[in-house]
Order: C-alpha cells, then structure tokens, then sequence
C-alpha cells in the first residue's frame, strides 16, 4: 500500500530525513518510535502533503501511485489521513459544517452521493457516540478551546467518520489519560481491517499493548536504525533509542 | 448668534475662505439658506440649525492634515456639490430584498431622506412604545425629543454633525419607556434611489430606551441604483440607567455613494449597549462610533465588520469615553479587504480621571486577500485614572496556513478551505449579535460577498 523509498527531505534547506525506507502492507500496523526532534512528523507532514518540506531526494508510492504528487485533499480523497500531532484549532469554522464539507468531498471521489445535512449528523452523532465521545465536541468550532485530550479524541472521530485507507497517527496517544488513550486506541481497533493500514507514532511503548503493532520502527536522525517485531518497543522502553542505534545488540531487532 | 441671511458676508475672512476652497461647501450653504426660509421643525430647533450651519462654514471640509482624518481623503466629497434629494417612488417590491418578513416589531422606510408612510409600519402606542418618525414623534413626544435632539452629538466640533444638525429634516424615533422590553427588532430602512442629479440626505435618528427597559434597532442603508450621493447619517442613543439596547447598522449603500455616520451612545448606569456594524458597501465610508459611558458600570459592546472590494474606502472611527467608574468597554473590529480597497481602524479609548476600573478591551484583525488592498490601523489611548484595565490588539494578515492545510488534509477542496476560514473569520463578529433574524440576514450577505460564498450554501 505504502512504499517509502530512500526519502530525503529538507526543512528550511536543514537536512531531516535521510534516507528513510519503508514499506506498509495492506491489513498491517506499523509503529514509529524515536527521540524528539528525529523526524517522525516530518515524514508525517510529507505523507500529507504539508508545504514548506523539500523532497530532495527518494520517492513514496501509495496504492502504486506517486503520493508526492497529490494535493493534501487529493491524498485524503484517496484515503490518506494524518492525525496531527498538533490539531489546529479554527474559531467562527463549525465543527458539523467542516466535517460536511471533508466528507462530502471524499464520498464525491469515490463516487458516493453527498449526504445532506440532516444525514450527515447523524452519522457524526453515530459515530460519535460509538466511540463513548460527547457529542457536545460536535457543537463547537473545530479544535476551539479544546483540551489536548479533547483535540486528540476529536482526531479519532474524524478519522471514524472519513474511514481512511492509510491513517497516520501522529503522537495521538501524548498527554492523554488512561481512558482516553483506551477511546483512542479502540478508534484504532474498530477500523483495523484487510484493507487498512496504520502508521502509529509514539513515543510510548503503552499504546501498543492496545494498538498491538504488526512491526515497530525506530527512527532516530532522519534513518529506520532499527525494524522489528511488538517486542521491539518492549525492548526500546528498557533500554533506550541509543540502545536501537548499536549494531544488533540482542538479536530481537532485524533492521 | 449669527443671523443666518448673512452670515456669509459676516464672516471674518476665514469664514470666506473656506467657502472658497470647496464647492461642496459652499453648496450646502446655499442649500442652508433656501431651507431657512421655509424651515420646518419645532421652533426651538432653529436657533440651532443656525448655529450648526455657522460651525459648519467655520470648520469646513476636515483634511488630511487633521489627525483624526489622517488615512481618508476627503477631497472627492468636498469637491462635489450634491443637491438636496429629490422624491422618487419605491414601492414594497423594491424592498423585498431588506425586509425581514415577520420579524420586525415596526418597519419604517425612508426614500432619499424622506419618510414613505405607505411603505412603513410603525409603531405608536398611546403613552407606550413609539417607533416612528421623528415629524411624528414631535407631535406625540415633543417633549422628550427636545430634551434629547442634538444634545450628544458635537455639531461645536464635528464638521458633520454640525452638517447634518443644520439640515435636519427627517429621520427615526424609537422610545422604549421605562420597564418595557420590545423583543423584536425596530427597521429602519434608508433607500437612495436615482435623482437627476448627485443629491445629499442628512438622516437623523434618535433611540431612546428607558430605565430597565430593552429593545432592538436596525439601521440599514441601502441602494436601488449604482448611482452617486452622499448619506450623512447621524444617530443619537439614549440609554436610562439598566437599559439593554442592541444596535445595528447595515450599510449597502452603492458602490459609489459617500456615506458618513456616526452613532453617539449617551450610557447611564449599568445600561447595556450594543453597538454591531456591518459595512458592505459605498465608495468612500466613514463609520464614527462614540459611546460615552457616563453612569457607572455601564457596559458596552462594538463589534464590527467591514468588507470592502474594488476600490471601496472604509474608514472606522472608534472614540470610546469611559466617564464613570466601573464600566466595561468590548471592541471588536474585523476586517476582509479585497481587490485595491482600502480599510482603516482607529480605536480611542479616554478613560477619564474618575473613570477608575475601567476594563476596555479592543481588537482589531484584518484579511488582506490581495497585494493591493491596504490598511491601516491604529490604537489610541488616553489614559487620566490610575486603577484600570485597558488592552488593545491588532492584526493584518492573510488567512492561516496551518488552518488551511489541516482542512485540505480532511479532504477539503483549496477553495473551499478558503472560503470557510473567510467566513469563521467573519463568524466571530456575526455570533456576537444576538437578534438571530438579523444574525441569519447578515449571514446571508457575508456568505454572498465572499469569494465562492455559494459553496457554504450546501454547508448550513
Ligand atoms: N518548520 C521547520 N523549520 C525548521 N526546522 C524544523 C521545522 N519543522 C521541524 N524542524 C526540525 O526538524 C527536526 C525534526 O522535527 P520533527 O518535528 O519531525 O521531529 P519529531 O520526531 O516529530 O519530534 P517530536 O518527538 O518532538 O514530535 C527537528 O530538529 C526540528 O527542529
Ligand atoms: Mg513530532
């Protein structure tokens, strides 16, 4: 589904990413980990579509084709989503009217028809509720005045709604408490199908004992230093990113 | 007091010389006294017609020069020598497209200037609520009127006000007597029509809402042509102490008409006034707000919109004066400049030396959506207390990248982004007014205004 091939990517002509490789099956989670500042949402950002990241270098596919060519809303039309490691937050833009407009946009590229508004509530209010969110999220503007748990719970309902192909979490599960971070990861969970696939940043192994990961990455100065199975996290939360970078240090990791 | 048929030849050689340096003034004072000698009105409004015209002659045309008028030339206004407006027929078709059908409480239009009864529906509750004209309510309020007629507005200072002071002919008159609360909006609509020639009207409004008691105003200035005038509008509002008073102007007026006006809040004691502004229209606009909060814990709110496009000019003038102790002032200014038009914002705040916590609040933010379009603006406080509150803020800039990217990440198409974030931008200002027709009407004209407005039609 998602094939990153020796990406190299720029910010403000500073190199980040640095020759990163990875390739997402269909029907798979992968995790990120890795130290701040390694680049893990940079590589999110250029994922969807994010001006001001410098591709100098590699290519990504997605579903065969050229992602780095795509407009933001065309990745979300085919069924890119990036949960943003910092949701923005839009005064006077209603919630309901925002999330009418997203999905609508996506259902017209797959050849659906637009929901009307009455339709269209319903299924957020649905959706809501399913994943035990109130609903009083949906009254407000988008992202106004919202805690950081509030934010992030906001991100899994979007995401809920728009039933996206390839979702890129990014450091969704930061600051949340333990019930949310179970909403959060139970979003996840109700989605997990044959034909999705997740790519989840965090910095804590604590996520993946519910969002149980197929294969765990570490990232650590714009390189995959590390590739591995669930233990791998395990692994990482012991002994630290600097442990990852050694060359096989206990035989668990295969990157 | 100078005597009227000669004041121009009276005058001390500056008086001359402003009339010689403006056509447009010098047509106004022909106006003035033609008009003298078949004045109308009360008698007690003469002495004061005379008055106003004299200061007009003397302080003349503002410039640029003059501190207050620093960012709006107003050469194209003062060169022009506009008429006295003449009658035209309108009828309740033309209206359609301003009247909020069954939600009003009184409607009453005025065509070039002049109140039209047959497309009115007033309001004259024997000793109770009165929405009327102002000829009317001399006859069924004579008193109140001349208690309150010209005596907030500075027609001693105000090149204007003195203008309008000297012409006035006609105009609405809302009272709400004390304890009463009148729910539904009071319309006033002004329509300019074609004239044969560039014609002037100096509408002049006078609110009076009593002790405890509330109401509601609407001020909408329209066009049924693209013609060329000048409205000259002036409004006084008289608060008793705890009245409530939501106020709102629409301005609609052609994109090539002048349009000055002014709304002078007089607030007693723990009143509460609302002053909203909508400018969407006119080529030149000068938008004057000057609350006076007089009595303590007077509260006041100005939130304002304005949207020019093309080379439309609106300048908007906030002078707040915090007299007494205690009361609270909310300013709320925003902009969307278009094309080459051209905004200014400049907030005063005087907080006099009694006027001790004194909590004034003003922000002003601005959308520029081309390279050409311009503005400016500029705080101003003058602090005399001590113990006060004061803050003020402003911004100019275009729309919010971060916003944009996180709704074209959902899916959202550019344009369509764009265009929701224009009108939350707008929505800040639209939330704050609480009459939901008006709100809803508004709304309708903001979404209309906007590049691909049509696209939030399916959204609501
Ligand atoms: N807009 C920018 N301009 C300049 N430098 C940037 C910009 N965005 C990111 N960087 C730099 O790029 C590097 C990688 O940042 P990135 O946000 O991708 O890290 P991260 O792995 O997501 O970190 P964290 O765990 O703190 O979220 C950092 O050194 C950061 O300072
Ligand atoms: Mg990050």
């Amino acid at each position: 589904m998602l094939e990153i091939k020796n990406l190299h990517v720029s910010v403000e002509g500073k190199k980040i990413l640095k020759g990163l490789n990875l390739t997402v099956n269909a029907g798979e989670v992968h995790s990120i980990m890795g130290p701040n500042g390694s680049g893990k949402s940079t590589l999110a950002s250029v994922l969807a579509g994010r001006d001001g990241y410098e591709v100098t270098e590699g290519q990504v596919l997605y579903r065969g084709e050229d992602l780095l060519g795509m407009a933001p809303e065309e990745r979300a039309h085919e069924g890119v989503f990036l949960a943003f490691q910092y949701p923005v937050e839009i005064p006077g833009v209603g919630s309901i009217q925002f999330l009418t407009a997203a999905l609508n946009a996506i259902r017209e590229h797959r050849g659906l028809e637009e929901l009307d508004a009455l339709d269209a509530l319903k299924l957020f209010k649905d959706k809501i509720k399913a994943l035990h969110v109130s609903d009083e999220l949906l009254g407000r503007s988008v992202n106004e005045g919202f805690s950081g748990g509030e934010k992030k719970k906001n991100e899994i309902f979007q995401m809920a709604v728009l039933e996206p192909t390839l979702a890129v979490l990014d450091e969704t599960d930061s600051g949340l408490d333990i019930d949310a971070l179970r909403i959060v990861a139970e979003g996840v969970n109700a989605l997990r199908s044959p034909e999705r696939a997740f790519l989840v940043i965090t910095h804590y192994q604590r996520l993946l004992s519910y969002i149980v990961p197929d294969f765990v990455h570490v990232l650590v100065n714009g390189r995959i230093v590390r590739s591995g199975e669930k233990e791998l996290a395990l692994h990482l939360e012991e002994y630290g990113y600097a442990w990852a970078g050694q060359r096989d240090p206990t035989g668990v990791g295969s990157g | 007091m100078l005597g009227v048929g000669n004041w121009v030849t009276d005058g001390d050689g500056r008086v001359t010389g402003k009339v010689k340096n403006s056509q447009g003034l010098e047509a106004y004072l022909e106006s003035f006294k033609k008009l003298e000698n078949g004045a109308g009105g009360p008698e007690w409004l003469r002495p004061m017609r005379r008055a106003a015209i004299a200061r007009s002659s003397e302080l003349g045309f503002p410039t640029v020069r003059d501190e207050d008028w620093k960012f709006t030339n107003l050469a194209p206004l003062s060169k022009r020598a506009f008429a006295p407006a003449a009658g035209a027929d309108v009828t309740l078709e033309d209206l359609a497209p301003f009247v909020f059908r069954g939600q009003e409480s009184a409607r009453l239009v005025f065509v070039n200037g002049r109140y039209q009864p047959q497309l009115s529906d007033s309001c004259a509750q024997p000793g109770g609520v009165l929405a009327c004209n102002l000829g009317q309510s001399l006859q069924l309020q004579p008193e109140l009127v001349k208690l309150h007629l010209a005596q907030y507005l500075d027609y001693e200072n105000d090149f204007f006000a003195a203008l309008n002071t000297a012409f006035v002919e006609d105009g609405g008159f809302v009272y709400v007597p004390d304890g009463v609360v009148v729910e539904r909006p009071v319309h006033l609509i002004y329509v300019s029509s074609e004239t044969p020639a560039p014609s002037v009207t100096h509408p002049r409004n006078l609110i009076v809402v009593g002790e405890a008691a509330e109401g509601a105003v609407v001020e909408e200035y329209v066009s049924l042509g693209g013609e060329e005038y000048f409205t000259n509008a002036m409004t006084e509002i008289v608060a008793g102490p705890s009245a409530v008073l939501e106020h709102y102007r629409v301005q609609r007026e052609s994109r090539k008409a002048f349009n000055v006006g002014t709304v002078r809040v007089e607030q007693s004691r723990s009143s509460n006034v609302a002053c909203h502004a909508v400018h969407l229209g006119g080529g030149l606009v000068r938008n004057n707000v000057h609350p006076v909060l007089a009595g303590a814990g007077a509260e006041c709110l100005i939130n304002g919109l304005f949207l020019p496009a093309g080379k439309q000019h609106i300048d908007n003038f906030m002078r707040v004066e915090h007299v007494s102790p205690h009361c609270g002032s909310r300013q709320f200014y925003n902009g969307i400049l278009n094309g080459s038009a051209s905004g200014v914002f400049s907030g005063r705040i005087i907080v006099h030396k009694d006027a001790q916590k004194t909590d004034a609040k003003q922000t002003n933010r601005n959308l520029l959506l081309t390279d050409e379009a311009q503005m400016d603006s500029k705080p101003q406080l003058e602090i005399y207390a001590d113990d006060v509150k004061c803050t003020h803020g402003a911004t100019i800039g275009q729309l919010d990248d971060d916003a944009i990217f996180y709704l074209r990440a959902r899916g959202v198409p550019e344009q369509t982004a764009r265009t929701l974030l224009l009108f939350g931008f707008a929505a800040e200002n639209l939330e704050r007014m609480r009459q939901a027709p008006i709100r809803g009407y508004v709304e309708n004209l903001v979404t209309e205004w906007l590049p691909h407005g049509e696209v939030l039609k399916k959204l609501r």
